[in-house]
């Protein structure tokens, strides 16, 4: 078997371990972990590797990847711990391993690598994740303009690939599943920043109620991990100050809006 | 928590998921510091008790005072409001670090770096405390 | 419609405590726990601090300064025990046991304090 200019032969070629996480229900009721020997290419990350293995070692393994270049957010597992997008580990910097990968924490898992995302798009449905805007601009009228400083208001929470490593990172949403979660409340925050958006009142009711916005705690850890730098604990938190202030004013000035 | 599949009908998943530890947070050294920085609060709230005691043992005379003060040097309150002395610390740094996170100030279009709220924050820790040190020291 | 909380008042007293806390705390702590009972700094005598705190505005600003510390404590010590004993489904006597304790003692303190 020939290997191209920039590769070593196979015999000469480092390897890495890989502890894989194993729940094929249908087999065993209780999950349990395999282990891979992979090569060690200074180029190839974990998405490489798991490729690898369904290709040459095991093709019963079962796991979402996409578009491999960190903009599609399919790839998300645990890698030792902690939240990664697999396309975006190089293999090389778990070295000499082994590496652990699991299933993305929190979430209920439906076979191996997989988990069950329901809860997650339930919950980004509620908070309307569109322009709010029932008496728009009609086609003739042109289009909406926009400086910078507007965009540049809520650019960070466009940045958001629905990913899910953030709710995996928070410990709030592994103990209170009803907690609608970060990736949630900064893409609510994307569309209440949006000058173009009237739906702030709506999303309010959503945000601020007990499952919403109350139960974070302001780990922060949700930011550490976002691989976008969304930074949804800021968004969180520049909407508890908003939330406070309107149940404020709607106390003690309830006539005005 | 239940989750519906539709039309997954042949191959009905039994999903897996262990309940959350409840010493979750060791694991992580960035938990540790959250709950850390969490019980902060008890240190707060002690010295709030404190506080109160002591105008309290001042309107009660100069023995009720005297006998706090001496319950103020014993090594059990020494090393109560060191400890308390150290999560308070903690707690205005902490404080004071994720104060920007929340403010969004902006002066015409421009956003106002997040290293000059901290700056303002922790200038006026440093003015509200020489105030303090000056009125407590000076008396 | 889903309700919205009332977690915003609590949160309000929450946060306006921690500022208080964050800028108070430490150096008062500092002179009366460490600085003047363990001799690094002359402590006030009893009649200098008597005249101190003889002044109305002086308690009334101790008074805001514990009261809101406490409101501060009972909303952080709240969510502590939630997330680290997992015991939120005891909301309602968390929640009272928490901001009862406040209440309770922004009264007392009050009283304490008025009395001077």
């Amino acid at each position: 078997m020939t290997e191209t200019d920039t590769h070593t032969t196979i015999e000469e070629v480092a390897t890495i371990e890989l502890e894989v996480f194993r729940y094929q229900p249908e087999k065993a009721s209780a999950p349990s972990f395999d282990t891979f020997t992979v090569p060690l290419y200074d180029e190839w990350v974990i998405l490489d590797a798991l490729n690898h293995i369904k290709d040459e070692l095991d093709g019963s393994l079962s796991y979402r990847w996409s578009c491999r270049m960190g903009v599609c957010g399919s790839c998300g597992m645990m890698a030792n711990g902690d939240a990664v997008l697999t396309c975006a580990a190089f293999l090389k910097d778990y070295a000499p391993g082994p590496i652990r990968i699991e299933p993305l924490a929190n979430f209920p898992v439906a076979r191996d690598l997989i988990i069950g995302m329901d809860d997650f798009m339930e919950k980004l449905n509620r908070v309307k994740p569109w322009v709010v805007n029932e008496n728009g601009k009609s086609l003739e009228e042109g289009e909406y303009l926009q400086t910078p400083a507007e965009l540049d208001d809520f650019k960070q929470y466009t940045m958001c690939i629905n990913c899910m490593l953030c709710y995996s990172a928070c410990p709030i949403y592994g103990m209170e599943p009803e907690f609608v979660g970060p990736a949630v409340i900064a893409l609510a925050q994307r569309y209440n920043l949006d000058l173009r958006d009237h739906g702030n009142e709506e999303r309010m009711d959503i945000l601020s109620a007990d499952d919403g916005i109350w139960q974070c705690t302001f780990v922060g850890e949700c930011s550490e991990v976002c691989p976008k730098h969304v930074d949804p604990a800021g968004a969180i938190q520049r909407y508890k100050v908003e939330a406070t202030n309107s149940w404020w004013k709607s106390k003690l000035m309830p006539w005005g809006k | 928590m239940t989750v519906s599949y539709g039309r997954y009908k042949k191959y009905h998943p039994w999903l897996y998921q262990p309940r959350h530890p409840i010493l979750w947070w060791i694991k992580k050294w960035a938990y540790v510091r959250f709950i850390l920085r969490e019980t902060t609060s008890l240190a707060v709230m002690f010295y709030a008790v404190v506080l109160v005691l002591y105008v309290n043992a001042v309107s009660k005379g100069p023995e009720a005072f005297a006998a706090f003060s001496e319950w103020l040097a014993s090594p059990l309150s020494i090393s109560l409001h060191s400890v308390a002395f150290l999560f308070a610390v903690f707690h205005s740094y902490t404080w004071f670090n994720l104060a920007p996170k929340a403010m969004v100030v902006r002066v015409g279009t421009k956003k106002v770096p997040e290293s000059v709220i901290l700056g303002a924050n922790y200038a006026m820790w440093a003015g509200v405390s020489i105030v303090l040190f000056w009125i407590l020291t000076t008396i | 419609m889903v309700k919205r909380s009332n977690e915003p008042f609590w949160w309000a007293l929450f946060g306006a405590g921690g500022v208080v806390a964050a800028l108070t705390v430490p150096v008062l702590l500092l002179l009366t726990g460490l600085a003047f009972p363990l001799g690094w700094l002359p402590a006030p005598g009893y009649e200098a601090l008597n005249e101190l705190f003889s002044h109305l505005l002086v308690r009334l600003a101790i008074l805001v300064i514990v009261s809101l510390s406490a409101f501060h404590w009972a909303h952080r010590f709240r969510f502590t025990l939630y997330d680290g004993l997992q015991i939120k489904h005891l909301n309602a006597p968390v929640a009272f046991l928490c901001y009862g304790s406040a209440v309770a003692f922004t009264v007392l303190a009050a009283v304490s304090l008025y009395t001077f």
